[in-house]
């Protein structure tokens, strides 16, 4: 199963980074991500960029936009190609395709990250010549597991969404939708609430446990993706998958 | 006998739509079996119950003495699939999509390599191995799906359509491709088509089927035989309205008529040949050319579906 499971992620990777038709957009859009964030952002922000907080923030987002585009385009894509229905009647079993494919979206975005996480700090430390800095290990740590989380979670409601969608498009704008959701009702209704609660909120945050806070986010995140893969191995099943 | 698939009254419905409708099949391992039907037939379908892709409403299934439902993997790992689409990666070069499947049928390395260098010699690509399939002719991309179905050279393949949309001269060579390494492999191939002289060429037996059920299952001669009427065409001279009314009168004959250089003669049953003959040069014609035939596989299948369609 394991090696089913890399027989998926070396041809998705083979296609989005080796193929000769889509092997330049692919690495110009990868080298783009790791300058900005690697090179730009550290140098334009100095020492702090190893040391603020919002770190977690700034890094949980990006792998959730590049798989994003990666998963819809691996399941629904394919099923659009016909070249799905061909893989189906192969030997390798539903899970490893599945694994396969959330795998290969997975550490794409989440291995973008590490390398322009790690490419910041030598940036900083060659750009701002002092004693050699790192990022806080928990805030590093909490940043690693995080954006692996995220990325499970986008990478599983993105399988969930191609099953339901006839094109990859039509899939990627469905995910779309949801996101700007997700993102913009919660600030519609901050905008909207009373000065008083306003306040009392931010109060209430500045107290809080950043830890403990932490703890809880990822075990939110943990379950929510436990579930979702759950019901992605349950809804990826041959007959769900065939064009009828 | 040994048997590379057999079905028992399979059915499967989609909603209210009864896309195969209690189909019983048995073939033969190392034949090649047509499925022949129109357009909607049920023929796609038949393939995606054998090869376990959709479960059947009910009715049993065993390819290669599996259940595929049950068994799935061992029975796809035997099978070698060429669907309704070619299925390749156009992204890939030929080589790419070669060294992806047999990956998947773990292969090892060397095994990998020797394989695909073989067979894309034997199909003539492999100059091309590099490029991009996209930049490929529809027949070139047909033919690196055979490959590509051959790679792990399977007991059991199943190919729809295999020529659907290519010109003459590439479905030919195709099939010759087919018929070859297939016969070096020794394999059985399930075809549906709706070419009916690619069946007549390629297969031991067909069977037709039409909105899912089974019309007739036979040999295309056997089908040709059952379907029309035997008949003779006679070439010469002198082939006049009286030889024509002698011909008529005869007990085996149901019918006699000109046409163009020749004459149509339609026997009840397969006749005396030479008697006939006899008497048309009895009656001055110089024969130069008799000809023996049954209906085409083509009217035969008219015949059926026309058949079935009044019943």
């Amino acid at each position: 199963m394991f090696t089913d499971i890399l027989t998926i992620i070396y041809k998705e990777w083979k296609e989005m980074f080796f193929a000769r038709s889509t092997a330049r957009s692919g690495l110009l859009g990868v080298a783009v991500i790791v300058a900005l964030l690697g090179i730009f952002m550290p140098f334009q922000n100095g020492r702090d960029w190893l040391t603020t907080p919002l770190l977690i923030l700034i890094w949980s987002w990006l792998p959730v936009f590049l798989t994003l585009g990666m998963v819809t385009d691996s399941i629904a894509g394919e099923r659009e190609r016909h070249t799905l229905e061909t893989l189906l009647a192969s030997r390798l079993p539903e899970q490893a395709i599945l694994f396969g494919k959330i795998g290969a979206a997975v550490f794409y975005a989440w291995g973008i990250m590490l390398v322009s996480l790690l490419l910041g700090a030598v940036t900083v430390n060659l750009a701002f010549p002092g004693s050699p800095a790192f990022y806080d290990p928990l805030v590093f740590a909490a940043v690693l597991v995080f954006s692996l989380l995220a990325s499970v979670l986008i990478a599983s409601i993105g399988v969930l969404v191609s099953l339901h969608s006839k094109t990859a498009r039509q899939a990627y704008q469905k995910m779309s939708v949801v996101f700007l959701a997700v993102w913009f009702i919660p600030m519609l209704v901050a905008q909207f609430l009373p000065e008083e609660i306003k306040a009392g909120l931010s109060a209430r945050l500045m107290t809080l446990d950043l830890n403990a806070v932490l703890t809880l986010g990822m075990l939110i995140l943990l379950a929510a993706d436990t579930v979702l893969v759950l019901v992605c191995l349950k809804r990826f099943q041959r007959p769900n998958l065939i064009l009828l | 006998m040994n048997y590379a698939i057999q079905t028992h009254q399979l059915t499967r419905d989609f909603g209210s739509l009864r896309a195969v409708d209690r189909l019983t099949l048995e073939v033969p391992a190392g034949q090649i079996f047509g499925l022949l039907g129109p357009n909607g037939a049920g023929k796609t379908t038949t393939i995606r119950l054998l090869l376990g892709l959709l479960p059947p409403t009910s009715g049993q299934v065993r390819v290669l003495g599996m259940d595929p439902l049950q068994q799935g993997e061992a029975v796809r790992s035997r099978c070698g699939a060429l669907l309704e689409h070619s299925g390749l990666y156009e992204r890939l070069s030929a080589e790419d999509n070669l060294d992806f499947y047999a990956r998947i049928w773990r292969m090892d390395a060397a095994s990998r390599k020797k394989r695909i260098r073989e067979l894309l010699e034997g199909l003539g690509l492999w100059e091309r191995r590099k490029e991009t399939v996209a930049e490929w002719s529809r027949g070139m991309k047909q033919k690196l799906a055979i490959a590509r179905v051959l790679l792990h050279r399977p007991p059991l393949i199943f190919l729809d359509e295999p020529t659907a949309g290519l010109d003459v001269p590439t479905a030919a060579a195709l099939r010759e491709d087919l018929l070859r390494m297939t016969a070096q492999e020794g394999t059985t191939i399930f075809l549906t088509t709706h070419n009916l002289s690619e069946a007549e060429k390629l297969c031991a037996q067909v069977a037709v089927i039409r909105d899912g059920q089974l019309l007739a299952v036979g040999s295309p001669v056997e089908l040709r035989t059952r379907a029309g009427q035997p008949r003779l065409q006679v070439f010469g001279r002198g082939l006049n309205e009286r030889a024509l009314t002698v011909l008529q009168s005869q007990p085996g004959v149901s019918g006699v008529k000109f046409l163009n250089d020749h004459l149509e003669i339609a026997l009840k049953e397969p006749a005396e040949t030479a008697a006939l003959v006899k008497l048309l040069v009895e009656q001055g014609a110089e024969i130069e050319e008799v000809r023996k035939s049954t209906a085409s596989l083509e009217e035969a299948f008219l015949s059926l579906l026309e058949e079935n369609h009044v019943h």
